[in-house]
Order: C-alpha cells, then sequence, then structure tokens
C-alpha cells in the first residue's frame, strides 16, 4: 500500500517524529498513521497544526512511504535517511546497527 | 592568540542570557517559529535532518587547547561524541536540542567562544590563511586584520540584515591560502614599491549556484583605511543588493551585474564620504590588536643542525618520512615546522572529530605547539609551530588517535560537505562518496604518484563542499529521486583562482567512483613532467578525460 504519513521535527529537541494513530509523535517511522483518504489525512493536517500550535513539533508536512508486512518505508531517500539516522560515519557506529536512530529503514 | 578583554565577556555573556530568554520564549508558545527562526538563526542554531544543529565560531580558524577541550566536552555532553570541521574554519555539532542550546552557549563563552553570526544574513567568520603568522612566505600576520574586522562586523547596526550572507577572507602570504577570489571580499596582503603593506581589495568571488571568481576594484589600500572601505563596500551592497530573489541576492551577483568597474566607482564614491573619518584604524589600536598575535617564545635553535637531525630520523623510518614529506610545511622560525593534522584518515567522513581526538589534540597543542591549534578551510587542524626535533613524537602520538594519515593536499584530503545525510538542503549524499574514493585510492605509494590534488564533494548546488574550486569537484544531484553525481574538472581556489567545467554527463552513485579513477588515470597517462593536475588539464583540456569517460564518440 502507498499512501502519506505526517513527520516533523520535535520542537524541543529537533528529533524526528512521526504522526501515529492515537495522535501523538513517536521516534519510530513504523509506528506512523499511514492513510491514502482524503477525509483521513484532513484530520491528520489539522492535528499536526494543532501540535505546531501547541509548541509540540514544528515543520510538519506530509510524506509519501509504502507499506508492506507491517514495515513503513519512505518512498524518498531524504525521509528514509531521517528515518533511520546518517548512513555514514560516526553517528552509525554509535548506533551500533548502522543508522543513527537505530530504526529499521532501508536506504537504496 | 586574541583574548577577550571586559567588552568581549559582557556582549557575550549578554547575548546567551538574551537567547537564553528567547528559547524560554519560543518553548513557551510567546515566540512562534516565524519569530523565532531569525533569532536562532543569528545565533548559529539551524534545524537540519534529524535534530538542531549549532555552529560554534572559530575566528580565523584559532583554537587553545582550554577551548578544544571545551569542545570535546560539548560533544560529549550535548551531542553524540563528535563534531565536524567545516570549509569556513568553524566547527558544528548536530545533534543537538533546542533546550540544551543556551547552556552550550554558556560553556561556549567560559572560554571565549559563541555561535554568532555563524549563519543569517549577516557578516559571518571571518577567515584566513590557516598558516597566518608561521609561514616561510609570509608578508604580514593576517589574524590581526581578521580580528579587527571581526570586532567591527559583530552586530554591525547598519549590516545585521543585509540581502544575504556575507563572508570576508584575509590572505597573508605570498601564495594564497585563504580562497580570496572565490569569497564576497577578499583582502590580499601587498607590498607596495615603498616596501609598505596594503590590502588588494577583491570583491565578488562566491561559489554556489552561480560561481564567481571575484574583482580586484582596488589594487593597494593603506591599511589605516580597511574599515572605512569595507564599510562603504557593505553600504552600496546593502542599498543595492538584490532582496527579491534569495538566488540573486549574493554581491557577487550586484558586481557581475552592474560591472566590476562600475561597481568599484560607486564604493569609491561611497568610502569619499567616510574616509578619514570615525573608521580610520589608529595606530595605537593596532598595534594592540597586533600584541595578541606576538610570535611566541621560540628557542634559538640552528636551521641546519635542526634539518640534518630531522632528515637522519626520516631516513631511518619510511613512515614517518612519508609523513613528513606530505603533512609538514616550512616555518620561518629556524628549527620549527607547520604541521597539518589530518582529520581524513582513509574510508572515514572528512573533517569528523571525535571528543577524544579534540581532547587528545588539545594535549599535543599544549606539549608541542604553545597551546594552540588552527581549522583550516580544508577541514584539517594546524599546529604552527612545533619543534622540528619533536616531529617524531608528535607523529607516533598523533597516530595513536587516527590522525597521522600522510595525505595532505592529495587524493584522500577530500573536503566534503555533510549532505543528504544531515543538511536539510541537500540533494545527494556526499560523505559515502567520499569515503568510498578515499577507500579505492587508500594505496600511499599510488596517492605519492598522483601527488597534489584536490578533490571536493558538495550536496547540493549550494556548494559548501566548494566543489566549483576543486581540480576534481563532485555536485550530487537528485534525478527522478536517485543520487547523481556532475563532475567538474580544472577547479583552484589559489593564486589562479578557477571555476571547474563541467565533463559532460552525471554519473550514477554507482559509478562516480569509477568515473572519479578513470579521471585520474587519464591524467597519469597524459601528464607530462612536472606538471599538476590544472596544468595537464590547461593544456589538454577536456577531450581526454570526456573520452575515457563516455568513448570517443
Amino acid at each position: 500500500m502507498t499512501g502519506q504519513a505526517i513527520t516533523a521535527n520535535r520542537l524541543s529537541d529537533g528529533s524526528v517524529v512521526y504522526l501515529t494513530r492515537d495522535g501523538g509523535w513517536s521516534g519510530n517511522i513504523g509506528d506512523s498513521l499511514v492513510s491514502d483518504q482524503a477525509d483521513e489525512t484532513g484530520r491528520m493536517k489539522a492535528t499536526a497544526e494543532r501540535a505546531e500550535r501547541s509548541q509540540q513539533v514544528v515543520g510538519a508536512c506530509f510524506i509519501d512511504v509504502e507499506v508492506e508486512g507491517g514495515t513503513v518505508q519512505p518512498v524518498r531517500l531524504r525521509e528514509a535517511i531521517r528515518a533511520g539516522g546518517p548512513t555514514v560515519g560516526l553517528a552509525a557506529a554509535h548506533a551500533g546497527n548502522g543508522n543513527g536512530n537505530g530504526h529499521r529503514v532501508s536506504v537504496r | 592568540m586574541y583574548q577577550y578583554d571586559e567588552f568581549d565577556h559582557t556582549l557575550v555573556g549578554e547575548r546567551v542570557e538574551q537567547f537564553r530568554d528567547q528559547v524560554k520564549r519560543r518553548l513557551a508558545g510567546k515566540l512562534s517559529e516565524e519569530e523565532f527562526r531569525p533569532l536562532r538563526l543569528m545565533n548559529g542554531l539551524y534545524l537540519q535532518l534529524h535534530a538542531y544543529m549549532l555552529r560554534v565560531a572559530i575566528p580565523y580558524g584559532m583554537l587553545s587547547s582550554r577551548q578544544l577541550r571545551a569542545l570535546a566536552d560539548i560533544a560529549r555532553r550535548f551531542d553524540k561524541g563528535y563534531g565536524h570541521f567545516t570549509t569556513r574554519q568553524n566547527i558544528q555539532y548536530n545533534w543537538i536540542k533546542l533546550e540544551d542550546t543556551p547552556d552550550i552557549l554558556d560553556a561556549l563563552a567560559a572560554v571565549d567562544m559563541h555561535a554568532i553570526q555563524t549563519s543569517g544574513n549577516c557578516i559571518r567568520n571571518v577567515t584566513a590563511d590557516q598558516y597566518a603568522g608561521a609561514a616561510a612566505d609570509e608578508i604580514e600576520d593576517p589574524r590581526v586584520w581578521c580580528e579587527i574586522i571581526r570586532q567591527w562586523s559583530t552586530l554591525h547596526p547598519e549590516f545585521s540584515f543585509l540581502p544575504r550572507k556575507f563572508k570576508i577572507a584575509v590572505s597573508g602570504g605570498a601564495r594564497d591560502r585563504a580562497a580570496v577570489r572565490v569569497h564576497d571580499i577578499g583582502l590580499r596582503l601587498r607590498r607596495d614599491a615603498a616596501g609598505e603593506t596594503g590590502f588588494e581589495v577583491i570583491v565578488g568571488g562566491g561559489l554556489g549556484r552561480t560561481p564567481k571568481i571575484g574583482h580586484t576594484i582596488r589594487g593597494f589600500l593603506p591599511k589605516r583605511h580597511l574599515l572605512s572601505y569595507l564599510e562603504a563596500i557593505l553600504r552600496v551592497y546593502n542599498q543595492l543588493g538584490r532582496r527579491d530573489n534569495i538566488y540573486k541576492a549574493r554581491i557577487k551577483i550586484l558586481v557581475s551585474d552592474t560591472g566590476p568597474d562600475r561597481f568599484a566607482e560607486m564604493v569609491e564614491r561611497e568610502w569619499a564620504e567616510i574616509r578619514d573619518g570615525a573608521l580610520t584604524l589608529p595606530a595605537e589600536e593596532v598595534a594592540r590588536i597586533t600584541s595578541h598575535f606576538a610570535p611566541p617564545p621560540f628557542d634559538a635553535l640552528d636551521r641546519d643542525a635542526a634539518a640534518r637531525a630531522l632528515a637522519a630520523e626520516t631516513a631511518a623510518a619510511p613512515a614517518f618520512a612519508r609523513w613528513v614529506d606530505a603533512n609538514i610545511a616550512a616555518h620561518r622560525q629556524p628549527g620549527y615546522a607547520i604541521v597539518n593534522i589530518s582529520f581524513k584518515p582513509i574510508g572515514e567522513p572528512p573533517g569528523d572529530a571525535t571528543a577524544a581526538q579534540l581532547d587528545a589534540v588539545a594535549d599535543l597543542a599544549e606539549r608541542y605547539s604553545f597551546g594552540e591549534a588552527r581549522v583550516t578551510h580544508e577541514q584539517n587542524l594546524v599546529f604552527a609551530p612545533v619543534r622540528q626535533a619533536d616531529l617524531h613524537a608528535l607523529w607516533q602520538a598523533l597516530g595513536r588517535h587516527r590522525l597521522a594519515t600522510p595525505n595532505i593536499g592529495m587524493m584522500t584530503d577530500i573536503i566534503a560537505c555533510p549532505g543528504l545525510d544531515y543538511c536539510n538542503l541537500a540533494t545527494a549524499r556526499s560523505i559515502p562518496v567520499a569515503q568510498r574514493i578515499s577507500e579505492r585510492f587508500r594505496d600511499l605509494d599510488r596517492q605519492h604518484d598522483i601527488g597534489a590534488i584536490t578533490v571536493n564533494i558538495s550536496g547540493c548546488i549550494n556548494a559548501c563542499g566548494h566543489h566549483h574550486v576543486g581540480n576534481i569537484g563532485l555536485l550530487g544531484l537528485d534525478k527522478k529521486g536517485e543520487e547523481f553525481y556532475q563532475i567538474t574538472l580544472g577547479g583552484s581556489a589559489d593564486d589562479n583562482a578557477a571555476i571547474g567545467a563541467v565533463v559532460g554527463s552525471a554519473f550514477s552513485e554507482g559509478a562516480v567512483v569509477d568515473a572519479v579513477e578513470t579521471i585520474v588515470d587519464t591524467y597519469l597517462a597524459v601528464r607530462a613532467d612536472g606538471e599538476q593536475f590544472n596544468d595537464t588539464w590547461r593544456r589538454v583540456g577536456v577531450e581526454p578525460f570526456r573520452d575515457r569517460l563516455y568513448g570517443a564518440d
């Protein structure tokens, strides 16, 4: 399934977060609410705007994702890197599993 | 190096408290993101892909051991244990929290550092020749003038809202090591016929999406007129620079559109109004600033004896000899040397420094280099000076921290921006490509055979990796969601400054390292005796490279 999720950065620490099914924000893209329905994405947008106005997040925007076998994979490389962390160097080394944020996201 | 006085401490301290209050108001919702964004940018705080990024100013690249330790501590306490040296002699931290930033700025202020004006449409960190005050070919120490410009430009009331960012570089050597021709203003110390030193003033250089080589608008400016002349240039730019289009807002566009001669006339007319006034530099003030850059207490050493001793050491240790050959430059003081510390270990992200490495460099600077180091715009560090007699011990110590790679100015001394692994603006990754090129050319004999060459990689058209002025430049692009790399050849940031020429169609992420290797092999095949890359390029042109990369037809 291809759909849209909402991502943002948490205001207080800048970390990457995704809008979840219960209207909260998670650092794990696997928790994100994905939809391809206009009425639902409209509600998602309203929730994200409220979160921006209440100083939870900044820069909320829709991203395209594919859901397969329970795994949520961003379509764009940029979002895959945001979800999985830098693909290189000291950040990857510190994370130990090849990506800075510790989440299983493939980077082409 | 320059020591803060009471005025400096007060300014930085007040700025920290001001920003602390601004952060508090932002987190409480009393400032919107739109209101807060310019305020945080003026304090060097960006919001990047994964977190906030803080860019710390390192004025003209100078660092004390005390400051290095503070930077290490910040990396440990507030980041993920590392920082990144930039192409403007600054350091960046990639994993910063907004709520921690006031405390980080406090920690910086405690060691006479800050992040003021490392972002935003203002005058940024003034950069200098990394061999300042040390090079054997130096005309005059540029750091004195960098410090004077820094004080003039910090929180300048008229120039805090320029059309766009503004970058100034100062070069003091007979050879330009500060890339003055690709800065908004480049200042080159020169001697006139009477032997007096002054500035050649170069304006309108820059990289990014419209690269330009700067134009000399005044061949010799007496030093006492430096600030009034800079003020005149900035006034003309501030008044006439475009504010309707962010991509046409740099001074290079104004100079190009106006014409350099006409632009120079406008500056001279503005300057006539203010020269010999309040901005004329008093000799005693210049002397006061100069006193901060007095040479360290050198020992009186015999030049020839030191050279003989070093020759004996290099003869006995080939690996040490290789490092001396690649990483050491001549110091003006007999018996001393300039040491380039490579932050380009094979296969690692260029310019990244762990907290442990920063601490190690702090200790080694204290032990061997009078407690000071310099950051270069090529993302390495320099100790200037080190006694030649200490070079072997220093080399061994650096080696324990992966800081002794003998590759300065060579194929694996790659300059790369953070790219799409970190940066919000990027269109492709730069660091993995740098790592793979580094691995491909890891053989030191091969690097030595290739000789001096510059490789620069930018992850987007903003060119923070300075790819336009690389002998081999790579620009990362997004083509329908795939990473591609456009290659330019023949760029240079030195006395023969040149913008590289695009060689042909871009290469995929999978093919680009092979393409770079093909370029190098082609160069080696057609190189004449004594030539470096750009000599060959200028002689043979693009055809041999294009033929080998894309086929003769």
